[in-house]
């Protein structure tokens, strides 16, 4: 391979910070990969991976500490502004002119990349017309919705076409139709315009996409190639359980991934679960592990070699994988599906004309998983904030804990825990100093509140003393919600727990979740993540205030019809179908005016 | 490719910055509104002048002398004088701050007169030691007229040193007005407040919002940056003096003796300074509320305390007089003052924009190169 045909080439790369206790943390720690022209490329790992800062180098944005780095055939840390003038980049948070409009961010970019005006007239008809926003051009870029946002960033990064293109986690905290727009686009530019692109990301269904996969955790790069190349590694490994009849899947999937010594990974997934058995497994234990439920292999994919590499790097790394908070002796289950613990009848909320939420009714049982779904701006938050009692209902009833919300508000809330989507915790004080500042708000004292503190610190595998605010995100996470349960609440509200949180903490967040369920706590929850609502018991979509679908996964991904085979792709094709719908009552509507 | 580039670019972004501008309305209270409240209320509010002190005479010489002697206190537009039947009242009224000031003429004021020897007593309270100087020179004055007419109209020569009198001149401030050196003063504090406080949120804004994110991997250059934030406040800067200007000339009759666009040329090059000097805070801290916090603290406070705007800095100890002249806002100062009402003096004309003009300079390459495309 001649170096025309590398767009990045890296040596030993090694770039250090401070870190929070003073100490230095090596963010890069002796990288060396070469990327290929023309080609997409994916930098696959877990939060804290070293992704985000391998991009800011390539874009000059950084400065390394020892190794080189090349780009287009420059040397970056020589002649930044040399690369910085060919390529795009895209950060995570693209800084959009929130107070300018869609069109003068356009305008502002394509004058800064110098691109003549014949050419630009062209470019934004075409980048207008793939991110669907050729109607909003006169709206300022702050009163657009997330995923619009993030679709703009991506047309003012390709106001014109670069030699290489970075996109850093472009799809972070972006809904699934906005994701999938977001990489037609991608797509689209790579088809015809040959572009060299390389996209940070931790959706696995995205890095499949791509010819190139490099793997990194804690700075170090643990495998490279093609997906199909990555995947073999889990190769006879991969199995499905089925689940037996009336058992939630998350039951079976919580009592395969407590044992790590023989399964690697089981996530819920169609209404049975699927798993990794370890290499070296001993056949006889497994069988005992899935007692009555019977398995057959599956084929493998990229996630299953991914979830095996990082817990492979994590053993060796000698540190446990971030054990999940469970009472070990799980209790006797407290589900009651007589008595709902939650009942709403047709809410609505108006801001203005504006309609957020509009008729909506369901209810949950006690000890019930119940997941909120819905695009950004589809209403998800403001029916939170109403079942918290943060923000009052327009009109429908609304009771929460047997309590009517109408009049008993604060006594609802002492019934509920509410963990918000940003860390709301105290981030200088201590963890002890945060649990024992909010128990003492939710009305906990003296040796009780104590009591609450130590045992919740044990039952979440906190350190008492570390300081909040440099917590690793899936700490964080778990000492919000070990906050949010200080004083027992019946219902716990989480919203988006875990976005920006890497896979394995994931799944021990999960676990947590599982077995707070079975103790008898209900659990309603938001998330982006689609493959998640597999873990709940009952889930709702909503769009545009409406709701589209109340039931099971399963229920679910049926009335999704044939699309209906995943989650992710069942969530738009009923996100799809009640947009169409919703269109073709406004022209009845139309016509009959 | 590279001149076009840059101009591209230039426009570009100094549009951005010009529509931002626009778009945020708290800026415009700050950069338009604010100057005038300032002007209005420094101009009209603030002012060190005494008029109609109260001043309580106690005659208990009731001879037609010493009534002619204190009759020059009716005829001064600084003073209102009041009566009193004892000097037991009079103490009282100036405890219960009923009066500023008491004149006693004594029982044997016009016999000691007579004899080349005569003496009065004037009491101030001193509470407000400003007021009582100024009530001091007022009532002084008054006095010294009469008092001489009567000397000369006896046809007796005074006694040699005795009966000097000091006929003085204010040079400069002639009405010893002191909106008269206040308003100059005045463009000082506006154009400091516009620098310093509205730059000062430009940059950590951006870097609040991860906007310079994106902005740095482009073709954009650093300098560009700093123009193009440098020029929307120019121009605000620019109206800003223009109002403090007008306001000078026809609102407070201030003197202009200075030849205008000198005055003009050596604001435009302060407001330079007090807007790098924002923009320099701004790019260091990048965090708004930091940065908000220091520009007013490093330039604002300092301006109005230290530059000499009310205090005159030779009253100062040694340590703040140095302080007070590393501060470009005193540099300003000094020469605004002269400008108005010595008028132009060349030497400190030339020696203090030279000093501005390198603040200026320093203060510009210093936010370019904290704007170096750089994240760590």
């Amino acid at each position: 391979m001649s170096d025309q045909d590398l767009t990045v080439s890296v040596e030993n790369l090694r770039k250090t910070f401070k870190g929070p206790d003073g100490g230095e943390v090596a963010a890069i720690d002796g990288i060396s990969m070469s990327v290929r022209a023309g080609e997409l490329t994916a930098l696959v790992g877990p939060d804290g991976a070293g992704k985000t800062t391998l991009m800011r180098m390539m874009a000059g944005l950084l400065k390394p500490d020892a190794g080189s780095l090349s780009v287009l055939g420059i040397d970056v840390a020589a002649d930044p502004q040399s690369v910085q003038d060919r390529i795009s980049y895209m950060p995570q948070r693209f800084g959009l002119y929130e107070d300018l409009s869609v069109q003068e961010n356009l305008d502002l970019y394509a004058d800064l990349h110098g691109v003549p005006e014949g050419e630009r007239k062209q470019r934004f008809t075409r980048m207008l017309e793939m991110t669907d926003m050729a109607r909003f051009t006169e709206r300022p870029a702050g009163k657009l919705s997330g995923g619009m946002k993030q679709k703009l960033g991506l047309a003012c990064t390709l106001v014109r076409s670069p030699d290489l293109l970075l996109l850093d986690e472009p799809s972070v905290g972006v809904d699934p139709l906005s994701r999938r727009d977001l990489w037609t686009i991608v797509q689209q530019l790579i088809d015809d315009e040959k572009l060299s692109v390389i996209v940070s990301t931790a959706y696995m269904d995205e890095a499949e996409r791509c010819a190139q996969v490099f793997v990194m955790n804690k700075g170090k790069l643990l495998a490279e190639g093609a997906p199909d190349e990555l995947k073999k590694r889990a190769r006879g490994l991969t199995f499905t359980a089925t689940t037996p009849d009336g058992m939630p899947a998350r039951e079976l999937q919580a009592r395969l991934i407590d044992a790590p010594d023989f399964i690697v990974d089981a996530v819920p997934k169609g209404g049975n679960v699927s798993f990794i058995r370890q290499q070296d497994a001993d056949e006889a234990r497994i069988g005992e592990l899935l007692r009555d439920a019977e398995s057959e292999p599956r084929d493998e994919e990229l996630e299953d070699a991914f979830m095996m590499m990082l817990r492979q790097h994590e053993a060796q790394d000698g540190e446990a994988a971030a054990k999940p908070a469970t009472d070990k002796a799980a209790p006797e289950p407290r589900r009651n599906e007589d008595k709902p613990v939650i009942v709403v009848r047709d809410l609505v909320r108006k801001f203005g004309d504006f309609t957020a939420v509009a008729s909506t009714s369901f209810d949950v049982a006690q000890g019930e998983i119940f997941g909120l779904l819905g695009p950004n701006g589809a209403g998800k938050t403001t029916t939170f904030r109403m079942l918290c009692g943060l923000l009052p209902a327009t009109s429908g009833h609304l009771e929460v804990a047997g309590l009517n919300l109408r009049n008993a508000r604060a006594e609802a809330r002492g019934r509920i825990g509410y963990v918000s989507q940003k860390f709301a915790l105290y981030g200088n004080l201590s963890v002890r100093e945060n649990m024992e500042f909010f128990g003492g708000a939710y009305g906990l004292r003296g040796k009780a509140l104590r009591k609450r503190v130590s045992a919740s610190i044990e039952q979440f595998n906190l350190d008492p003393a570390a300081q909040s605010g440099i917590l690793p995100a899936g700490y964080k996470q778990r000492l919000a919600m070990a906050t949010g349960l200080l004083h027992e609440p019946d219902i716990l509200f989480l919203d988006e727990p875990t976005s920006g949180i890497d896979p394995l903490a994931r799944r021990a967040f999960w676990r947590t979740i599982t077995s707070l369920a079975m103790s008898g706590v209900t659990i309603i929850i938001t998330t982006h993540f689609m493959e998640e609502a597999e873990y709940c018991d009952r889930i709702a979509i909503q769009d545009a205030g409406e709701m589209l679908a109340l039931g099971t996964p399963r229920e679910v991904r049926k009335q999704a019809g044939d699309a209906g085979t995943d989650m992710n792709s069942a969530f738009i094709a009923i996100v799809e179908q009640g947009r169409a719908a919703r269109d073709n009552k406004a022209k009845d509507k139309e016509r009959a005016a | 490719m590279s001149a076009s580039g840059f101009a591209t670019r230039l426009v570009a972004l100094t549009r951005k910055e010009t529509r931002q501008m626009l778009r945020d309305r708290s800026n415009l209270v700050v950069g338009l509104v604010l100057p005038v409240v300032l002007i209005l209320l420094f101009g009209y509010g603030l002012s060190f002048d005494v008029k109609d002190a109260r001043v309580t005479v106690v005659l208990e010489d009731s001879s037609p002398t010493a009534r002619n002697v204190v009759a020059g206190l009716r005829g001064s537009p600084y003073i209102a004088p009041t009566w009193a039947s004892s000097m037991a009242e009079a103490e009282r009224m100036i405890r219960a701050g009923q009066t500023d000031a008491i004149l006693r003429v004594p029982g044997d004021f016009s016999r000691r007169l007579a004899a080349g020897d005569g003496q009065l007593q004037l009491l101030l309270n001193g509470v407000d030691s400003n007021t009582a100087a100024a009530i001091e020179g007022y009532v002084g004055g008054s006095l010294a007229l009469p008092g001489q007419q009567q000397v000369d109209r006896g046809g007796n020569k005074p006694a040699a040193a005795a009966n000097i009198t000091i006929v003085q001149r204010m040079w400069f401030n002639e009405a010893s007005e002191s909106t008269w050196y206040l308003v100059p003063g005045l463009i000082v504090l506006v154009m400091t407040l516009i620098g310093a406080f509205l730059t000062s949120l430009l940059v950590a804004r951006e870097w609040e919002r991860g906007t310079l994110e994106s902005l740095f991997v482009t073709p954009v250059r650093p300098l560009e940056l700093v123009l193009a934030k440098l020029a929307p406040y120019i121009v605000i800067g620019a109206i800003d003096l223009i109002m403090c200007l007008l306001a000078a000339k026809y609102l407070f009759q201030v003197p202009m003796r200075g030849s205008l666009w000198i005055i003009i040329v050596s604001s435009l090059l302060y407001l330079l300074v007090s807007l790098g000097l924002g923009l320099f805070i701004s790019a260091t801290t990048r965090n708004q509320f930091a940065a908000s916090q220091m520009a007013l603290l490093a330039s604002f406070m300092p301006a109005m305390m230290l530059s000499g705007f009310v205090f005159d800095l030779r009253n100062m100890p040694v340590v703040i007089q140095v302080i007070s002249q590393v501060l470009p806002a005193t540099h300003f100062m000094g020469l605004i003052k002269t400008l108005f009402m010595a008028g132009d003096y060349w030497p400190d004309i030339l020696r203090n924009c030279a000093i501005l003009a390198l603040y200026a300079t320093v203060l510009i390459a210093l936010s370019r190169r904290s704007l170096a495309k750089k994240l760590d």
